[in-house]
């Protein structure tokens, strides 16, 4: 694998798209050193003939625009003719080039949309496609959004036939359901026998049909089958009328829609591509539309996106200015929109539109989707583009892939045991009926047990009565003992199964404790399959920002002019009061601490240095971004909605200060400066993305002045800023003093700078930028070049700091994990002093952990790094790391009983016990994204995932979404260990797809994480509890439910099997065939069930106090080969015990063989119900009735089966119970099958008691001395 | 089996320590609420048995307790059962035919009485069980299990149901067989007349056959029809006059055995034989388990409470109980010996052996 943009060139994807992408990559060298002077003269040779543009002209305000319409014409389509001239010159070296590419992945969290496209239309894939594919995925990651020219979708506007002409775009029904009334059947059946466990059971009573073989009566053998199929067919025939039933309201829901010049109401179902539909406040959209015209007149709307992505956020939406002031009543319209064909991509728009004449471009800011919902706008008219399943909502409903858990391919490997059992059973009865018959070749005739010719007077005397020759009845023999023995294979584990992870999902979803009051979330399970890996994860993957942190931001710090303000903490109320007696008259939601200082020195009257600084500081935190303030009824409270939490944190600041945004369109600004309004016209606005870092507006002022705004990370800020000043370097120095010093805090950083445009500056970019913001193709790098015209030379204001407060109990969750056996492992893409600092700051790092820190940039620098410290801390081969990660946790394994907190004092203890001299300090491994690209690309991985098992911790900063997915990965297919992955954002995808469980918090950012994940939850610190309690839960249950099933079947069919051999090997079942279908089925199905979901070995507080406990996920305790095999032991001989005891006892009697076969069945249903009721760990009411009822049940099944006379079995049950040696027969295979095993419980528990065991006696005898305490104290208060 | 530990009122107890609120405000709210929410959180009222020495050892020593004398009594009921077994296959075939059984035994002509001695060795009280054994007759091979028409042997609509009895179902065109099937094909023929001092004991061969049999399963309407006509004669003839329902002997081997070995009442005799008498029995030896090597034999038997005479279900109940009674010393002694305190965090893993897993 190797990074991007090298392998561009070099593999597999379509040529044509790829030359562009990269071309236009190439030229987005990330700092000021690319000022692109070539590329500037030809532009400024192909663009000066449209002669000097007026910047007022792009803003329709202005009435002008529309005399530059050939001008812009021509540009548009002299595109790809500078496109090739370009492209020679873009051409980085590739060294550059890959330093460039993996920088462009390196992306702060701050506006996650900007890289989220890319994610949403990989993530699916990257799950499914294995290694292979990831390489080509890292390198795609770069042709962001391809345009498809070759075939474009062309919307006639309000001509719905037209463009439905040539292509058939799909109606706006969706249709979620799976099955119509006709079609039902056949599917349903078709996917349910996609499991292979059907298919079994179909094979199983097709055998039965066959005359030879029909050892169960034809109907009986259908019946499991059957049953297991309605159930799941009612099952998902209600599921699929429900969404029928939804369907159907969506679609005859209805909207405004233009039909001959005026709107009526037209069913959702009807609205075609092309019409224009009038959407009305709070109304939802039925379908992706193009703005034409808002009731805000210069084009503005709101829309929650909530069923899109999760955010409550309102975002902004644009008519075009072009068309915003047509009238849309009446009047005929018309004009094409070409657009892109239907993606995923709900973050991604591009389109141009003609519209009387005018030709301009469409952005994502000018679409509306599907689901969202119109806010705070009366109206809007749009032209409907995608439809139906075309909708980018749509699209993007895919379920996210099935996992399976680890215990259930375990499982699969015993079921192959099993199968090789059943397989010898049916050898061995094969066999023996060959012997037989060939033993009772010349008798066969007349035997009476057999009689294989007739001969009786009529045509068919002397001929043979199912009689197929030796080598065939040996082989029928065969088939039929397999169709006695079918259910050795527990099929009926797998339903039970299911039955059982619904159950405790049920109850983790219904636990209070996982419930996150203040956003009002409960536990979620999205996925069913992987309760049971809960209990034996070895390794989280944390992503950090929303995860652990509650992004929530908070303006705290902030250097203006080489000066720190703010750090006089605490705030006081002073500064507080001391703003509402001045000119404040906004009113924020959220209050701010204002440091008097820095409050001071923008009060000052004189208009000097630092004072201009800190005005442009705050104006351009008020101007720069893209929040939108929402006037509150009594227009003086504010609320900021933005994409962004930072920019809100910022935005709120410098209205703390006096600085109040509060009135956005797209083209102006106005913000309160002190009581004074300043009314900002902005030209335009270079968007946050994740190659530049940074984003920049510019702005006219009232005076004419014009300024470029500019806000962005420190290391692509630098580089763009002018250092000529003596005093430029002196607050540029004090500044990345500050950032080091605020980053170190764990705050985040941004760098504020900005500049004054000359006219010429301004011209040029302003062609360039509405060239780029107009063009198809490559917009976005367009957009790029033209930013980088402005974004240079920029004057340093200085640089803000907000915190990003850690969620509750982190590092309590962070401290029991790893108490646990579990390694944390952060992955961030924040910077290295950030992560390192917040990682301090949850416990995560100690102070006395030796740093190991990797940050390389080759790939001979990293290699030497991680040989270097693997030396340093002589990790040399697997088995010493084995060695060392054991030692690690003894470490912790000492002063966890002592204390939580005097871990040094417990170092010596352990090192004692070695006799090697070894680093006794934990390590802990550092490592940037960059270093990443190095090191998973090339061989370098097995040297990465040496050191870092060897560490405690590891921190990977920096880190692009793929890497995430990647450094799972790389642990993932090293080890057996089970990885979890935890994230709240779209970056996560991948890497929560990746990992063995993933688990998606509900946060601030969307909703894409949660949709991916397999479990979702409100805070990290329910991770805790959801491992160490549900985890371990769900492990002991599920493993005591597959041995226990295993258990159950196989001694059912031993005991069958002993039986086949005193029948001649005739396969006869004594048992009747109603009782051998229902065995397992009705008679001992249930308390499984209750069992696998009610049991608990442990109550949750003794799990929570002891994380150690968790341990024995790790150790494979509740499920493994060797119990799998004492199991099967005991199941010999407890089916031995069933045979044989009713044997010796009726040997030499008159009984009749169905008594026999109903004193078989009660035996077993009770000995197998007792041999659980030995195993309840804890009895509800609930159990009780499932495991005395089960027997209760099979009695009255019994009664109902032998008071039937036609029966052969009839009346047997009422004999029987009236003999008193049949109910001393049961007693006595009860006591003796479970003897043995009772007896190796008690004497392990004597001798050599599990850790569970001990921590049982302690819970229920009370043992714990701090639980005195807390009743004491309960009874005091 | 299982010891119970104390049951804890889990619910109450445990939720006042929760820290979640909730959990404080349940105790105020309705009885149903709460255990509403008990059941949500997994809190209901449980009863966690764990197994202490106390409940192992009580375990031990009832299962001891309650065992030997149930194993006592039944020894002593088998003990007190008199059974005389007499096997009369080989016997009965006259000198001349050792070789040839199977032509002795297939030829109508041959005189099949066999005159038999049996000594009543203790005293046998009345009712006095008379059974035939046969041995390597496998009455539960899959085949011949299934070789009968219940429909047909309940009721006379039934008559022409028989698709189960192949090879036996239908007389060419004299329409079905009435009873079909192997089972009542091959029905046993011996007949056996005992007298003590030549006078002859009568056995009485009503209610051999299960009630519920006689009037539920055999129908008082069908009668015999086309039995024993084929080529080949299974076993005994049927009086066509008589219903099934009355036809006792069918019924009782129709009632199929659960083992190749296995006993079928033959009748009972309803007088005291004293200790020391000689039984003559008249044997018709008819029924041919020669040519499978089966056995005959002839069985009088007494019955006690539980069933014939079978010691095994008393040994084995005297052996489990002995032993359950030696596991209990056994641990008593271990749990004196080595005492583990129960719940010892010492013992957890983590503080047992801080050297390493």
């Amino acid at each position: 694998m190797t990074s991007g943009l090298p392998l561009l060139s070099s593999s597999d994807p379509p040529p044509l798209k790829l030359n562009k992408s990269a071309g236009s990559f190439g030229c987005l060298c990330r700092d000021a050193s690319f000022t692109s002077s070539t590329l500037d003269d030809k532009q400024s040779n192909l663009t000066s003939e449209e002669g000097d543009s007026s910047p007022s002209d792009i803003f329709p305000d202005k009435p002008l625009a529309q005399a530059y319409r050939p001008a812009l014409k021509k540009q548009f389509y002299s595109a790809d003719l500078r496109y090739h001239q370009r492209f020679p010159l873009e051409c980085p070296t590739p060294g550059r080039k890959r330093q460039v590419a993996w920088g462009s992945m390196d992306l702060p969290r701050s506006n996650n949309s900007s890289f989220s496209p890319f994610e949403i239309s990989r993530a699916s894939s990257v799950g499914q496609n294995k290694k292979s594919e990831r390489v080509r995925h890292k390198s795609s990651q770069f042709e962001e959004n391809l345009f498809q020219e070759e075939n474009p979708r062309l919307i006639y506007i309000d001509d719905p036939r037209k463009t439905n002409e040539n292509y058939e775009f799909s109606d706006n029904e969706i249709r979620t359901s799976r099955y119509t009334i006709i079609t039902f059947l056949p599917k349903n059946l078709f996917i349910q026998f996609h499991r292979v466990a059907y298919l079994y059971f179909l094979a199983i009573a097709a055998l039965n049909q066959l005359p030879p073989l029909a050892v169960f009566g034809r109907t009986v053998s259908l019946f499991p089958l059957l049953f297991v199929l309605s159930v799941t067919a009612v099952k998902d025939g209600y599921e699929d009328w429900r969404r029928h039933r939804s369907d159907r309201k969506e679609n005859n829901r209805e909207a405004l829609v233009r039909q001959g010049g005026q709107f009526h109401l037209k069913r959702w179902k009807n609205i075609q591509a092309g019409e224009v539909v009038k959407i009305c406040s709070d109304e939802t959209l039925p379908c992706d539309m193009v703005l034409l015209r808002t009731s805000d007149p210069s084009g503005l709307a709101y829309i929650q996106t909530m069923n899109l992505d999760g955010e409550s956020n309102l975002k902004t939406r644009y008519a075009r200015q072009e068309t915003a002031s047509d009238e849309f009543e009446g009047c005929a319209i018309s004009g094409v929109i070409t657009c892109e064909q239907p993606n995923r991509n709900i973050y991604e728009f591009t389109a141009n539109m003609d519209f009387n004449g005018h030709k301009f471009s469409l952005s994502q800011s000018n679409i509306v989707l599907r689901g969202c919902q119109l806010k705070n706008t009366e109206w809007v008219i749009g032209v409907v583009v995608y439809t139906g399943q075309e909708t980018k909502a749509m699209l993007n409903s895919a379920a996210s892939p099935s996992k399976r858990s680890k215990l259930e391919s375990y499982m699969n490997r015993e079921t192959m045991w099993l199968s090789i059992f059943l397989f010898i059973m049916c050898v061995v009865v094969a066999l023996g009926m060959g012997l037989w018959l060939v033993r009772h070749k010349y008798q066969l005739d007349t035997l009476p047990f057999y009689r294989k010719r007739y001969f009786t007077v009529g045509k068919k005397e002397g001929k043979t009565y199912k009689y197929y020759g030796i080598p065939m009845e040996t082989f029928f023999s065969f088939l039929s003992s397999i169709i006695v023995f079918q259910i050795m294979i527990p099929i009926s584990l797998y339903i039970t199964m299911e039955l059982v992870r619904i159950g405790q999902s049920y109850f983790m979803i219904g636990d209070n404790h996982m419930y996150d009051s203040s956003s009002g979330s409960r536990f979620q399970c999205r996925s069913l399959n992987i309760n049971e890996d809960l209990g034996q994860i070895r390794y989280i993957f944390s992503d950090k920002t929303g995860t652990l942190t509650e992004n929530k931001m908070e303006f705290r710090k902030a250097s203006v002019c080489g000066k720190s303000y703010g750090s006089s903490l605490p705030w006081l109320e002073t500064s507080i009061t001391e703003r509402s007696t001045g000119t404040q008259r906004w009113k924020l939601k959220s209050e701010i601490a204002v440091d008097p200082e820095l409050m001071k020195l923008l009060h000052k009257e004189v208009i000097e240095g630092e004072r201009l600084c800190a005005h442009e500081f705050f104006l351009t935190l008020a101007a720069c971004n893209t929040v939108i303030p929402i006037l509150q009824d009594d227009t003086v409270s504010i609320d900021y909605q933005g994409e962004s939490p930072d920019e809100q944190a910022l935005v709120a600041a410098a209205s703390a200060y006096g600085y109040t945004l509060f009135e956005r369109t797209s083209g102006h600004i106005v913000v309160d400066v002190n009581g004074e309004t300043l009314r900002l016209d902005v030209l335009g606005l270079h968007e946050f993305d994740s190659v530049r870092k940074r984003m920049s507006v510019v702005i006219r002022f009232p005076n004419n002045a014009v300024k470029v705004l500019v806000k962005g990370a420190d290391t692509s800020m630098f580089s763009v800023i002018s250092k000529d000043t003596e005093r430029g370097d002196h607050i540029w120095e004090e500044t990345q003093k500050h950032l080091v010093e605020y980053s170190s805090e764990g705050l985040r950083t941004l760098v504020v700078a900005a500049r004054d445009l000359t006219v010429a500056e301004l011209e040029l970019w302003q062609i360039r930028y509405e060239d780029a913001s107009t063009s198809l193709t490559d917009r976005a790098a367009k957009l790029r070049q033209t930013a980088a015209l402005i974004e240079c030379n920029l004057n340093l204001l200085g640089a803000t700091a907000i915190e990003d407060k850690l969620q509750d109990g982190v590092p309590e969750t962070i401290e029991s994990l790893r108490q646990a056996g579990i390694k944390v492992w952060v992955l961030t893409g924040d910077k290295q002093e950030t992560a390192i600092s917040i990682g301090l700051s949850c416990k995560l790092l100690t102070t006395d952990m030796q740093q190991i820190i990797i940050n390389g940039n080759s790939e001979i620098e990293c290699r030497n790094l991680l040989v270097g410290a693997k030396n340093k801390y002589l990790v040399k081969s697997l088995s010493r790391r084995n060695e060392d990660f054991g030692r690690g946790n003894n470490s912790e394994n000492g002063y966890h009983e002592v204390s939580l907190r005097t871990k040094s004092s417990q170092m010596p203890q352990w090192t004692v016990f070695k006799e090697e001299a070894k680093p006794n300090v934990p390590l802990a491994l550092i490592i940037d994204g960059n270093s990443l690209v190095y090191i998973l690309e090339k061989d370098l991985e097995l040297e990465l995932f040496e050191l870092a098992t060897s560490c405690s911790v590891v921190l990977c900063c920096r880190v692009a979404p793929l890497q995430k997915a990647g450094i799972v990965d790389l642990i993932k297919s090293r080890t057996d260990d089970m990885t979890l992955a935890i994230g709240d954002g779209a970056n996560d995808v991948s890497m929560i797809q990746m990992a063995d469980v993933g688990v998606g918090i509900c946060g601030q950012e969307g909703r894409q994480a949660v949709m991916a994940s397999d479990f979702a939850m409100g805070q990290f610190r329910f991770l805790k509890r959801l491992l160490l309690v549900h985890g371990h839960w769900n492990y002991q249950r599920i493993g005591y439910l597959v041995l226990y099933n295993f258990y159950r079947n196989a001694v059912f069919v031993l005991m069958l099997f002993w039986y086949i051999l005193y029948t001649a090997f005739s396969t006869t079942s004594a048992l009747t065939d109603w009782s051998s279908v229902f065995y397992s089925v009705i008679y001992t199905s249930v308390p499984t069930v209750i069992v696998g979901i009610w049991d608990k070995d442990l109550s949750d507080k003794t799990l929570l106090r002891y994380p150690k406990l968790y341990g024995a996920g790790h150790r494979h305790e509740a499920y493994n080969l060797r119990l799998f095999w004492i199991t099967m032991i005991d199941t010999l001989w407890q089916s031995l015990v069933l045979f044989y005891i009713p044997l010796f006892i009726y040997s030499e009697s008159s009984i009749d063989i169905w008594s026999m076969g109903s004193l078989w069945t009660i035996s077993v249903v009770v000995l197998v119900n007792i041999h659980l009721a030995m195993d309840v760990q804890r009895w509800v009411s609930i159990t009780h009735i499932a495991v005395w009822g089960s027997i209760v049940i099979t009695y009255a099944c019994m009664v109902v089966l032998d008071s039937i006379p036609v029966f052969p079995n009839y009346w047997t049950i009422f004999r029987l119970a009236k003999s008193p040696s049949y109910w001393l027969t049961i007693l006595l295979i009860i006591v003796v099958a479970l003897l043995p095993r009772f007896l190796f419980k008690v004497v392990r528990q004597a001798f050599w008691p599990s850790d569970i065991q001990v921590a049982r006696e302690a819970e229920i005898l009370k043992k714990f001395p701090d639980r005195m305490v807390s009743k004491e104290n309960q009874t005091s208060t | 089996m299982a010891a119970r530990g104390e049951t804890s009122s889990a619910g109450g107890n445990d939720a006042a320590q929760d820290p979640f609120p909730s959990a404080q405000k349940m105790s105020k709210r309705p009885k149903s609420k709460q255990l509403g929410f008990q059941f949500t959180q997994q809190e209901l009222p449980a009863c966690k048995p764990i197994l202490t020495p106390g409940w192992v050892i009580t375990a031990f020593i009832l299962v001891g307790v309650v065992f030997i004398p149930i194993g006592l009594a039944s020894l002593l009921a088998s003990k007190r059962v008199v059974e005389i077994v007499d096997r009369y296959d080989e016997d009965c075939i006259p000198q001349s035919f050792k070789n040839k059984t199977l032509s002795y035994i297939q030829d109508d002509k041959t005189n099949k009485t066999c005159t038999r001695s049996l000594v009543v060795p203790k005293q046998m009280k009345s009712p006095i069980y008379v059974y035939y054994q046969l041995s390597n007759f496998y009455q539960n091979h899959r085949r011949y299990v299934k070789s009968r028409s219940d429909e047909q042997l309940r009721s006379k609509d039934g008559e022409r149901k028989t698709n189960t009895c192949e090879p036996e179902a239908f007389a060419g065109d004299k329409g079905p067989i009435v009873p079909c099937g192997l089972i009542a094909w091959s029905l046993f023929n011996d007949t056996y007349k005992f007298s003590v001092n030549d006078t002859v004991l009568d056995v009485n061969k009503n209610n051999i056959a299960w009630d519920s049999d006689r009037k539920h399963k055999f129908g008082s309407d069908v009668y015999p029809k086309n039995f024993q006509s084929g080529g080949l004669i299974g076993g005994a003839t049927l009086d066509s006059s008589i219903p099934l329902s009355e036809q006792e002997d069918l019924i009782v081997w129709m009632r199929t055995a659960a083992l190749p070995t296995f006993r079928k009442l033959y009748g009972k005799i309803e007088v005291d034989l004293e200790v020391n008498k000689t039984i003559t029995v008249t044997i018709q030896n008819n029924y041919n388990t020669y040519d499978f090597g089966g056995k005959k034999h002839l069985v009088l038997s007494t019955a006690s409470w539980i069933g014939g005479k079978n010691d095994f279900l008393g040994v084995a109940y005297l052996a489990v109980g002995g032993i359950c009674l030696f596991l209990a010393i056994a641990f008593i002694l271990v749990y004196v010996l080595v005492p583990r305190p129960l719940g010892d965090p010492s013992y957890l893993s983590w503080n047992r052996n801080p050297a390493g897993r």
